[in-house]
């Protein structure tokens, strides 16, 4: 036996596991279901819930599996393992009180609880509990908590596992929930009511295995059988978690996270979670062109024709432009049509980004992978925001800060990021002279076997956006970073659909237009793909194309809008900033007459008689396949392997003293895109946020 | 307990603590190392209540959190936890009231009825802001129970007469001294001692010198035997019940003294020092009724009785054969005319074992 197993015998069964392993996961191992309530595998250990009772032959009492280590038990006098039982009739009796006293408190009104169907307490109270209660008096009745415009709480119905009080403190990262006072007046709150301030919150939901803690938006709308559940992926940034839409009919009812353990974990932000009533909101769900001035209704030949006589003028004053959400799809359709066309003017990047034109994958994506950080033991942080930028991931650098010792240095905005850092500068002014620093987080850095530099897109956008790229990258290398088996140099995005088309190419070709240039006025025709975010003040003249979901900024600028799929309305691809190429799935139909964007361009090449050479989705992902193999490896993030490509030296950094510092990705969180934008869920997070964030003496 | 909830209104919206109160906020925190300063929250706590007028507002919360770097939901969780952290203002004078059980037994009932008349209801302030009362559990006094506790300090032995005074005194800026409003001394039984009042305990003439019973010199004649010593069953008496001694009269070391001849009237055996009912009656067993009989007792007599009594030397020590020629011939022992005068019940209270 190794020195670092242990041997248990489990209901009958002889197993050898880690001596670190709890009983709960020997039990497990040995194919024993052990219910519970207060355990959740990615937090701490409680052990308040009582309900994962197993015998344990010898012993005075049931054991709480889930707080005993396999590696302290002893062996049986003589000498044999430990006998453990998870079933018969002690254990069972065992469970069976817990279950009672659980039960004691809690308000049986799962008829009118959004829990109910899929509620831990339910289920396990058909599998473990009594017929009935022998209390006869009185429940105990708990006040009601405000925890926010996300979080709904009944507070009666909680079984005080204290999940929510540990996810909070220890994932999220924001010591907001607690439990006051003691015995039976023990209550789940935030302080003074306060509005939790995560943007993981959403996530204390699904911890909690009963119906205290339900969601605000999803409240009474629908119950849990009467959903279609499509597991899809997220947009709303460039993670690219997954997902669960679960879908009523033609609408989105709520979106739940997915376990990915590469991407989300099991965690998702609240942007991702509770965008959905957005979806239903502002939909272009026509083609509209524009008469006299007004949009108006318009079939789809009409609003082609109209279209294509836009794109029938020179082919240099036409302008492709694409935004934060596009799917590879559409892109792929309309780069193809621009380049029958004969136009070079094509871009998807923020104006002024100069990144991603050389076409070497490996410097806009995240090489060192989003579960790289569990291995890296320093991250220098340069121009991003990550608790806003890519939440979820935040989480887990926090994890790896509180479990790896990870050491992190920030260049940028000194925000709170949840974990500890050492602020090392705030503009690409502080790049060069980085590594010569004396600091302490310098000296780890440059020490560190598995050092991470990760510079924010933000931080690329403007006039030496390539020149911050450089001397990060340079920093990287002078760092061994950059190894046969480390590749710990990389771009964390803050759009979804801006690797996938830097993959497609969707960048201006020679003598082409960029973003700014596009903007500036100087086009006849611009065609924008959503792009909602770009300044489209300055216009002038140029006739605009919308392609897109959400009558928003670019609808009120179109002259043709062609309605297109949202992203739970098609099977799209998206690539996530480590360049892991993913695909949605159909959810619902598109609303009333959109059409997926790789349908609309097709259609489109008809009318303007330079027919594309695809017919179905599956077709033009043929064709993407073969132009770029990036797009055969479904669900793959490249991680080291591209490594090669950044052991070379960079172009020498220029002008950087003068360039000004790093700002903020986006201004506000909830708000980052149309769908966000129409979703009142988030415009009520925004306002709330924006009220916690003025200063208040006392409430 | 009931629900437990911060005064916002009363609490204001500032709190500072008390330039005095700065020394003991470092001791405190001092304590423990560096980084680990949270520990010291529930001193700090009460520290911030005491500088609060006896309680504890949020703001006087959040100055706690603020000073150790805490989340506030972390304090708030130990200010609701601890019933000592009151988070409703309080009278000058805050009165907790025990009612667990042996105060209750002792009338605590009583008491509860005196604050409500006085003070009103639980955790309500008068409306000078003087007084305030709320029941808590045990505080430890039960041996002085009824009791209370009044700021900081114990009121015990309490009537209803005797808190109604103490609390109108109060009430009119009289200070109470504290402690027991019974006649007796801490804990001391009430009206004074019980036990251990003979005056000869303390000069020295209760019984004489007496000796050592296991130095060699002390009582040669009864001196044990090296491997009887050894035998856990001849452990000395203790207070302790024990089994009635079964012996075999046989092997008593000794002489069994004889019977009572005759008919002679007993005599009361009581009035020895060393002998209470029990030895009595089982000396009454042995046919021994009379003091002339003890009074004629040879050593190996009171070897054999010792044996048989299993109280090795204690005859010898106590001098039942000394006190009993006394007895005989008529005259008083300090200890008879104790018994005589009905000062030792049955007799003395170490003749029951």
């Amino acid at each position: 036996m190794a020195d670092d197993l242990f041997k248990l015998n489990i209901d009958g069964k002889d197993i050898e596991v880690p001596k670190s392993y709890t009983l709960m996961q020997a039990c497990e191992e040995a194919g024993a279901e052990i219910p519970r309530f207060c355990y959740h595998e990615r937090l701490s250990v409680a052990g308040n819930c009582r309900m994962c009772l197993v015998q344990w032959k010898g012993a005075p009492k049931p054991i709480a599996s889930c707080a005993q280590t396999v590696g302290e038990m002893r062996m049986n006098p003589d000498g044999t393992p430990p006998n453990i039982l998870t079933k018969g009739d002690y254990v069972e009796k065992a469970r069976n009180g817990v279950m009672e006293f659980l039960l004691i408190n809690h308000p049986l009104d799962c008829p009118i609880c959004d829990q109910g169907g899929e509620c831990d307490l339910q289920d396990q109270a058909m599998a473990y509990g009594r017929a009935g209660s022998r209390y006869a008096l009185n429940k105990r009745a708990v006040e009601n908590k405000n925890m926010g415009p996300l979080v709904k709480t009944i507070m009666t119905r909680c079984i005080q596992c204290t999940r929510c009080v540990r996810f909070a403190a220890e994932v999220a990262g924001v010591e907001e929930i607690g439990m006051i006072s003691r015995g039976e007046d023990a209550e789940i709150t935030t302080y003074l009511e306060k509005s939790l301030t995560s943007e993981l919150s959403g996530n204390v939901i699904d911890l909690c295995p009963v119906g205290a803690l339900t969601s605000k938006p999803y409240a009474y709308n629908a119950r849990p059988w009467e959903l279609r559940k499509t597991e899809s992926i997220d947009v709303m940034d460039a993670m690219g978690s997954a997902i669960r839409v679960d879908a009523k009919g033609s609408a989105v009812m709520r979106i739940m996270p997915v376990l990915n353990e590469e991407v989300n974990e099991e965690w998702l932000s609240d942007k991702s979670r509770f965008i959905w009533d957005g979806l239903a909101r502002q939909r272009l769900d026509k083609p509209y062109v524009r008469e006299n001035g007004k949009l108006r209704p318009a079939s789809w030949k009409e609003a082609l024709a109209r279209t294509a006589e836009l794109l029938g003028g020179p082919a240099d004053k036409i302008g492709f432009l694409s935004g934060d959400l596009t799917e590879v799809e559409q892109l792929k359709a309309a780069k193809d049509l621009a380049e029958k066309i004969g136009t070079k003017s094509l871009d998807c990047r923020p104006a002024g980004a100069g990144y991603g034109a050389d076409g070497v994958r490996e410097k806009y994506v995240l090489n060192p992978t989003l579960m790289g950080i569990e291995d890296a033991d320093a991250l220098l942080l340069i121009g991003t925001n990550p608790r806003v930028e890519a939440a979820v991931w935040n989480a887990r650098i926090r994890k790896a800060w509180l479990w790896n010792d990870l050491k992190v240095g920030v260049v940028g905005e000194p925000v709170d990021l949840t974990y500890d850092y050492e602020h090392l500068g705030t503009g690409p002014g502080d790049l060069p002279g980085l590594l010569s620093g004396s600091s302490e987080f310098v000296k780890t850095f440059k020490d560190a076997k598995r050092p991470m530099v990760v510079i924010g897109e933000h931080a690329l956008v403007g006039e030496n956006g390539i020149d911050v790229l450089n001397a990060a990258h340079k920093i990287a290398l002078d760092a061994g970073a950059i190894s046969e088996d480390w590749a710990g140099f990389g771009v964390l995005h803050n759009a979804a659909g801006r690797v996938g088309a830097l993959d497609v190419g969707f960048v201006p070709g020679e003598g082409g237009s960029d973003t700014a240039a596009m903007l500036s006025g100087g086009l006849d025709t611009l065609v924008l793909l959503g792009g909602d975010e770009h300044d489209l003040s300055n216009l002038g003249d140029t006739k605009v194309v919308y392609v897109g979901h959400h009558g928003e900024a670019g609808a009120s600028k179109a002259d043709v809008i062609l309605p297109c799929a949202a992203y739970t309305e098609m099977d799209a691809t998206y690539v996530n900033t480590e360049g892991r190429v993913q695909m949605t799935s159909k959810a619902v139909q598109p609303k009333g007459e959109a059409r997926e964007g790789w349908a609309i361009f097709r259609a489109l090449s008809d009318v303007v008689d330079k027919t594309l050479p695809y017919d179905s989705a599956d077709e033009l992902r043929e064709v993407l396949r073969e132009e770029n193999k990036v797009f055969a490896g479904l669900g793959f993030a490249p991680g080291t392997a591209g490594y090669e490509a950044l052991r070379e030296a960079p172009a020498a950094a220029q002008g950087l003293e003068k360039a000004r510092p790093f700002g903020a990705a986006f201004e506000d969180f909830y708000l980052t895109n149309p769908i966000a934008r129409a979703s009142k869920t988030m415009a009520e997070c925004s306002l709330m946020k924006r009220g916690l964030e003025t200063p208040v003496a006392a409430e | 307990m009931a629900l437990r909830r911060f005064d916002m209104e009363a609490g204001g919206d500032s709190f500072a603590f008390k330039p005095e109160t700065e020394p003991t906020i470092a001791f405190w925190l001092g304590k423990y190392p560096e980084g680990k300063q949270r520990s010291a929250v529930i001193p700090l706590l009460w520290l911030a209540q005491k500088d609060n007028n006896g309680w504890l507002s949020e703001p006087a919360m959040r100055a706690v959190a603020d000073r150790l770097e805490m989340p506030y939901i972390r304090v708030y969780e130990v200010a609701t936890f601890y019933t000592m952290f009151r988070l409703q203002p309080v009278g000058k004078h805050h009165v907790q009231l025990c009612g667990t059980t042996p105060c209750m037994l002792r009338g605590a009932n009583d008491l509860k009825k005196v604050c409500e008349k006085k003070i009103g209801k639980k955790m309500a302030v008068t409306d000078d802001q003087r007084l305030s009362w709320e029941e808590v559990e045990c505080l430890g006094a039960c041996v002085n129970a009824p009791m209370v506790q009044i700021n900081d300090y114990y009121y015990e032995d309490l009537t209803p007469e005797s808190l109604g005074e103490i609390l109108d005194k109060l009430k009119n800026g009289v200070d109470v001294a504290p402690g027991t409003f019974v006649d007796r001394q801490k804990s001391a039984p009430e009206g004074g001692a019980t036990t251990l009042k003979d005056a000869g305990l303390y000069d020295g003439s209760r019984n004489g010198v007496s000796t050592l019973p296991n130095l060699p010199e002390a009582a040669p004649a009864s001196d044990p035997k090296p491997e009887a010593k050894a035998e856990p069953d001849k452990a000395p008496p203790t207070n302790t019940d024990r089994e009635e001694p079964k012996v075999d009269e046989a092997e008593i070391e000794g002489d069994k003294p004889e019977a009572l001849q005759g008919d002679k009237p007993a005599d009361d055996l009581k009035r020895i020092s060393g002998i209470g009912p029990k030895n009595e009656d089982q000396l009454n067993a042995l046919g021994i009724y009379t003091f002339e009989q003890i009074a004629a007792w040879t050593p190996d007599n009171v070897k054999w009785v010792e044996g048989y009594l299993s109280f090795r030397g204690r005859i010898g020590r106590e001098d039942w054969v000394g006190q009993a020629k006394k007895l005989a011939s008529g005259a008083e022992t300090e200890f008879s005319k104790r018994v005589d005068a009905g000062e030792v019940e049955s007799s003395r209270e170490e003749g029951d074992e």
